[in-house]
């Protein structure tokens, strides 16, 4: 019961929702970035939302299937297939033994999830799946996947297939429209936002924010035009959190993804909004997007929000998957 | 900018922190570990982590579990109450601190910087090795990396900056030195601190139910060992 890494991707790793408990050691959350993306593909298979998936970039990894199984796929539309046949994301699909996923062309997104009915046989690491790759723990041997690695599976499928085909796609959909606002994404002011001069929070509220190549899973660095402090500070070092902005001594902006560190002394003059934080996760370097202020009343009911959907969405498809 | 102490205040929609006043200050950092501790014992339901640095403490929470629970209320205010009861409570107790004593090797072959930085203040080698050894440093919080205690005061006389050219490599159980902060590195990486000796203690081993060596809030005393006690307990 596995499937086997042909050719790996250029990061490849296994992430859940994180783990909690241990930011205090300097060991961050970390999991996946595209948090609602790996709870889609987890319901659409009908696992727990919080089941360890495959994060996948560009180029993701081939795949050989050395075991029928029930498969989805959320997140970037990295044109999927099966032997050579096109097959969409968003829906459960059945892959039968010995045939090959991989993946070709950029559709849309920047990271691709792969859940698997049952999910994987894998050792948890302080009650988390997710690969730290700085620890050198978690997921699969504590790194990104390479070719010939075997990843073992936690059930069984039994699907027989009535043809010749190599694979199945059930016939429903998840429509995550509603969950990314694409170019616009919301923000609660920092503690440092008031400090920023009337020029530079006009510039907040009006330029487009590129991301830039030197953007990964620690961080998203932004490129618009420099802001400035009414007076700078030198500031004692905090904790930071996922989603923080931090203003640079450049002028520029860097966003604190999945895998910052735990502790940092730049001033931040704002947070991702928490619901928007998967539509910036699926944002290739290059792009563009604006930032729209928000305020915590209005942040938290979208937390709510988003994640009573993805509830909705795990008990309609655990209800046809029965 | 001044705020009143203890300072609360949001940091965006999933946490909440506390300072305790704008310094490095052991007796303010003293204050950050009692609520750290008290906190961590009596943890609201819906905590992520709880995050102990110099002045501020930091309490990160799952805000859709909370919302859901009652979506009238709130997740931040309801946050702030509950810190500003173990405020009150957590001042009563009084939290002890652990001593740990950690070996140090001060040979050059591993403290590339220990004759550098002597020199620059106009002390022999060995003076500063006893200015390094003489009295114990406070874990005021762990960061950068994961196990990395950020420690301190080092003594005004061998306070150092950072280097202006960091290092790409810096080898794990490195002491370095960064103005009046000394820490050790757990793991190979990159670093800026002045290196002035290197521990046989493995600082982090994930394979370890708890895998960090130190610990927000321990007392840490450095005692020098020879380069062949060194390697015998690397080796063990």
């Amino acid at each position: 019961m596995s499937i086997l890494i042909i050719k790996n991707g250029v990061l490849d790793t296994l992430q859940d929702l994180g783990r909690d408990g241990y930011a205090h050691l300097g060991i961050v959350p970390g999991g996946a970035m595209d948090r609602v993306a790996l709870q889609v593909a987890n319901a659409l298979v009908g696992n727990s939302l919080s089941e360890a998936a495959i994060e996948m970039h560009v180029p993701a990894a081939e795949i050989l299937f050395e075991e029928t199984a029930m498969v989805a796929l959320a997140g970037a539309d990295l044109t999927a297939n099966v032997n050579g046949k096109e097959i969409g994301t968003l829906r459960p699909l059945i892959i039968r033994k010995d045939a090959t996923l991989s993946f070709g062309k950029i559709k849309s997104g920047a990271r691709i999830y792969l859940a698997v009915k049952g999910g994987f046989a894998l050792d948890p690491w302080l009650n988390s799946y997710s690969t730290n790759i700085r620890a050198e723990a978690g997921g699969f041997k504590g790194r990104s996947l390479q070719k010939g690695d075997r990843l073992l599976l936690k059930q069984k499928n039994d699907h027989l297939f009535a043809d010749d085909a190599f694979v199945k796609g059930l016939p429903w959909f998840a429509n995550v429209a509603e969950h990314y606002v694409k170019h616009t994404i919301r923000f609660v002011p920092g503690l440092a936002y008031e400090l920023l001069d009337t020029v530079s929070k006009k510039i907040l509220q009006t330029k487009p924010c590129t991301i830039t190549r030197e953007s990964d899973r620690m961080g998203f660095r932004l490129q618009t035009d420099a802001l400035h402090l009414k007076k700078q500070e030198e500031l004692i070092s905090t904790a930071v959190t996922r989603g923080a902005i931090q203003l640079l001594p450049n002028g520029q902006m860097i966003v604190l993804m999945a895998d910052h560190q735990s502790t940092g002394g730049y001033p931040v003059i704002g947070y991702i909004a928490g619901a928007d934080f998967s539509s910036l996760a699926q944002l290739q370097a290059g792009e563009s997007f604006l930032l729209e202020q928000t305020d915590l009343p209005c942040a938290e009911i979208a937390l709510l929000k988003q994640q009573m959907n993805l509830q909705q969405l795990q008990n309609a498809c655990n209800f046809r998957l029965k | 900018m001044f705020y009143p102490t203890p300072h609360i205040y949001p940091c965006g929609d999933h946490a909440i922190a506390i300072s305790f006043g704008n310094a490095i200050d052991t007796s303010i950092n003293q204050k950050v570990i009692s609520l750290f501790k008290y906190i961590s014992d009596h943890p609201p339901e819906g905590m992520c982590n709880l995050v102990p640095a110099y002045h501020t403490l930091t309490l990160i929470y799952d805000t859709a579990l909370l919302k859901k629970r009652d979506p009238s209320a709130s997740v931040y205010e309801t946050m702030r109450r509950h810190i500003e009861a173990a405020i009150e409570k957590a001042a009563a107790e009084k939290s002890p601190s652990k001593t740990i004593d950690v070996p140090v090797c001060y040979d050059t072959s591993v403290a590339p910087d220990l004759a550098s930085l002597a020199a620059l203040h106009s002390f022999s080698v060995e003076e500063t090795i006893r200015l390094h050894t003489s009295r114990p440093y406070h874990v005021y919080m762990i960061g950068f990396l994961p196990g990395f205690a950020y420690m301190g005061s080092v003594d005004e006389k061998i306070r150092t900056p950072r280097k202006g050219n960091p290092r790409t490599l810096v080898p794990a159980g490195s002491i370095g030195i960064a103005g009046e902060q000394t820490g050790i590195y757990p793991f190979d990486s990159p670093g800026g601190w002045q290196l002035i000796g290197q521990t046989p203690v493995q600082m982090f081993d994930a394979k370890k139910e708890d895998p960090c060596f130190l610990h927000p809030g321990d007392e840490v005393s450095f005692y020098a060992i020879t380069l062949n006690e060194f390697g015998k307990m690397k080796n063990a």
